[in-house]
């Protein structure tokens, strides 16, 4: 006698019950602390506080923690708690030429004010597994300049100085600080919301999209025209002070890609520009993104829109991993009541099949006999 | 870290509420017509109900009666979850009982018993977009519903028949809402279908991932699309239920062996344990006395 199943409550609760077991794992080991993964996982916790537009590192440090080390999982954790904040207003532009640079490489230019600042990179690294990580030993401090840091030109100031290259733009009143967290997606989307959901955009996927531009689908003709990782101030007008204040300083990583160039009989040739920022330290994520942002900006240059890379409502409908891995992953839900209509139709449509044959042949059978 | 535990009265915020309750009314005054509103990242993922729970939390209150079902069925896993989520964070009383609800969140099906007048039927919906299949550009999608421009849909249904013999959609088949706008009624078997015409109830859709809200209001003609040749036809089963023998209900198919055994039974859940309870006894059931 069939029962129907009952108990998904406790089902539910027993999975979480061992869920949290599997997370802290072997008890007789210590159980690793949120200070740890900010000081010796940080560029997990960076990726985290990216995708989930959320800048704060214990968030994404227990967020991490909590999913195991799952990324997409632990976006999805620190983005469900962001989206309960209240907005207390908006904040200044942040100002990239101000930053306090640890890391800044061009290759456009062999040398330049500033010059080249390698930082804490994996570039020119063996990538030979290291057995001394195997045990704790002692770690040699870093270098440290020793002259007062000072802001640091960018090259796209640079090339601005001959009009090599488009400016900056300006924004109307009414542009600007759009927030596709806070307002629905409509298409075709200004530039500020393409930027934002690129920035928010899953890393692995705007990669592969930046690397498809490269190889010819929707070719761009980029160089790095430089980039810069470092800490900016972050600022919020205060309209009773009538002047800003500073909220403090986060890092960022900022890419500027400088494109084939674009003229017509009324403006010379320029080269064009993409535009990569994000949270924390991600170069690879900075660089796809700003790939990426060049390749959507094929309408307004009046390019072909040929390549997948270009296609505005196919990469932004389809950036964010929290929305694509919980669609992917709903078919693990239960659809047995579409299931069971289809196979209704299917057998229906079988039975008919089986008739038409059966009708035919006996047809076919009596035409031989006369 | 504790105060981060502090959330609103079923989790949104106020505002977000009244910018989901502005979606909800548009809906309601344009039936059919998906309205784009600002859905939020939900805790649970897209695709698992966010937009029926945004709908649900926003019109929520502390005296409604909640009922949530997926497969018709009130004790699926993803229904138990969601129920245990809004008695969590509205504190409100929940049912399996379709005519004690006040709101009735849906995954797939629509209760047999019909819904009464001031009762709401939220419908989670994946993919709002009913042309989606068809064209996959939204703003391709959005200028076919403002220029009614439908054509498309009756050439694929027309092409089913012509390669099939049959409309070889058995779900989430397109209907026309009060004359006007094509619309999903979400992945609900063909079968439910006429139960959303002239409903008493308001029915309510929410799709999280895409953003979208949208509505048919009580007493409003929904017509699911079909030619006079190829009328529309619900689908039927040969057996009744076979736990408590109901007829003309949907009836979910249960492997019970490996050597094709197999039973037919209610899916909405509720409605089989009335009928049981009431002493009605199917071919494989068993009298409740008894048990």
């Amino acid at each position: 006698m069939y029962v129907a199943v009952k108990g998904g409550e406790t089902a539910i609760a027993n999975a979480h019950r061992l869920l949290a077991d599997r997370r802290r794992g072997d008890r007789s080991l210590p159980a690793v602390s949120s200070e740890q993964v900010i000081e010796q996982l940080a560029l997990a916790v960076d990726r985290v506080m990216a995708e989930a537009s959320l800048y704060d590192r214990d968030l994404a440090a227990l967020a991490f923690r909590q999913a195991r080390g799952d990324m997409i999982e632990a976006i999805f954790l620190l983005r469900a708690y962001r989206t309960t904040l209240p907005r207390f207003g908006v904040s200044s532009p942040i100002d990239t030429g101000a930053m306090l640079i640890e890391r800044r490489v061009s290759a456009t230019y062999k040398d330049l004010p500033g010059g080249q600042l390698l930082g804490p990179t994996f570039d020119y690294t063996h990538r030979l597994l290291d057995p001394t990580l195997l045990e704790d030993g002692p770690v040699e401090e870093g270098a440290e300049r020793t002259e007062t840091p000072e802001a640091v030109m960018r090259v796209s100031e640079i090339l601005a100085q001959e009009g090599l290259i488009e400016g900056d733009g300006t924004l109307g009143e009414d542009e600007g600080g759009g927030d596709l967290t806070r307002e629905p997606m409509e298409f075709p989307m200004s530039r500020d919301l393409r930027l934002q959901a690129l920035a928010r955009g899953d890393e692995g996927f705007l990669l592969a999209l930046g690397y498809s531009t490269q190889r010819g689908y929707g070719r761009t003709h980029p160089f790095t025209g430089e980039i810069r990782i470092g800490e900016v101030e972050i600022e919020i007008d205060a309209p009773e002070l009538g002047y800003a204040v500073s909220l403090g300083e986060i890092r960022v990583t900022e890419c500027q890609m400088v494109n084939q160039f674009k003229g017509s009989a009324k403006v010379p040739p320029q080269f064009t520009r993409g535009y990569g920022l994000v949270f924390g330290q991600s170069e690879r994520k900075a660089m796809s993104m700003s790939l990426v942002d060049r390749a959507l900006r094929a309408r307004e240059f009046g390019e072909d829109i040929v390549a997948p890379a270009q296609d505005e409502e196919f990469v932004l409908s389809h950036c964010d991993n929290v929305q694509a891995t919980g669609f992917v992953e709903h078919l693990k839900l239960p659809h047995y009541v579409d299931f069971q209509a289809e196979l209704g139709l299917v057998r229906r449509m079988r039975a008919e099949f089986e008739a038409a044959r059966t009708a035919s042949e006996s047809s076919d059978r009596k035409e031989a006999a006369e | 870290m504790s105060d981060l535990a502090a959330y609103n009265f079923a989790y949104l915020d106020e505002q977000t509420k009244r910018m989901i309750r502005r979606a909800i009314l548009k809906a309601i005054a344009i039936p059919g017509y998906q309205v784009p509103f600002a859905s939020r990242e939900m805790p649970m993922p897209y695709g698992w109900g966010t937009g029926g729970v945004q709908v649900t939390a926003a019109i929520i209150g502390p005296a409604d009666v909640l009922k949530v079902i997926d497969q018709g069925a009130d004790d699926t896993t993803n229904a138990v979850s969601i129920r245990a989520f809004f008695a969590k964070v509205a504190n409100v009383a929940v049912t399996t009982h379709t005519d004690e609800a006040t709101i009735i969140q849906t995954r797939h099906r629509i209760p047999e018993k019909v819904l009464k007048e001031g009762q709401v039927l939220v419908y989670q919906v994946p993919i709002p977009e009913p042309l989606r299949y068809l064209e996959p550009r939204e703003t391709e999608t959005r200028t076919m519903h403002a220029l009614s421009e439908y054509g498309l849909m009756h050439v694929k249904l027309y092409e089913d028949i012509a390669i099939n013999g049959h409309i070889a959609t058995t779900y989430a088949y397109p209907v026309k809402v009060a004359g006007r706008y094509v619309m999903d009624p979400s992945p609900i078997p063909k079968f439910d279908n006429p139960k959303m015409h002239m409903s008493e109830a308001l029915q309510l859709f929410g799709a999280g991932r895409e953003k979208r809200i949208y509505a048919v209001p009580p007493f409003t003609e929904v017509v699911s699309l079909d030619f006079e040749d190829h009328p529309f036809e619900v689908q039927t089963f040969d057996k009744p239920c076979a736990l408590c023998g109901a007829e003309n209900v949907y009836l979910d198919e249960v492997i019970l062996d490996d050597r094709g055994g197999r039973m037919f039974v209610c899916s909405d859940t509720d409605h089989c344990e009335e009928r049981r309870a009431c002493g009605c006894v199917g071919e494989l059931g068993v009298k409740e006395a008894a048990e």
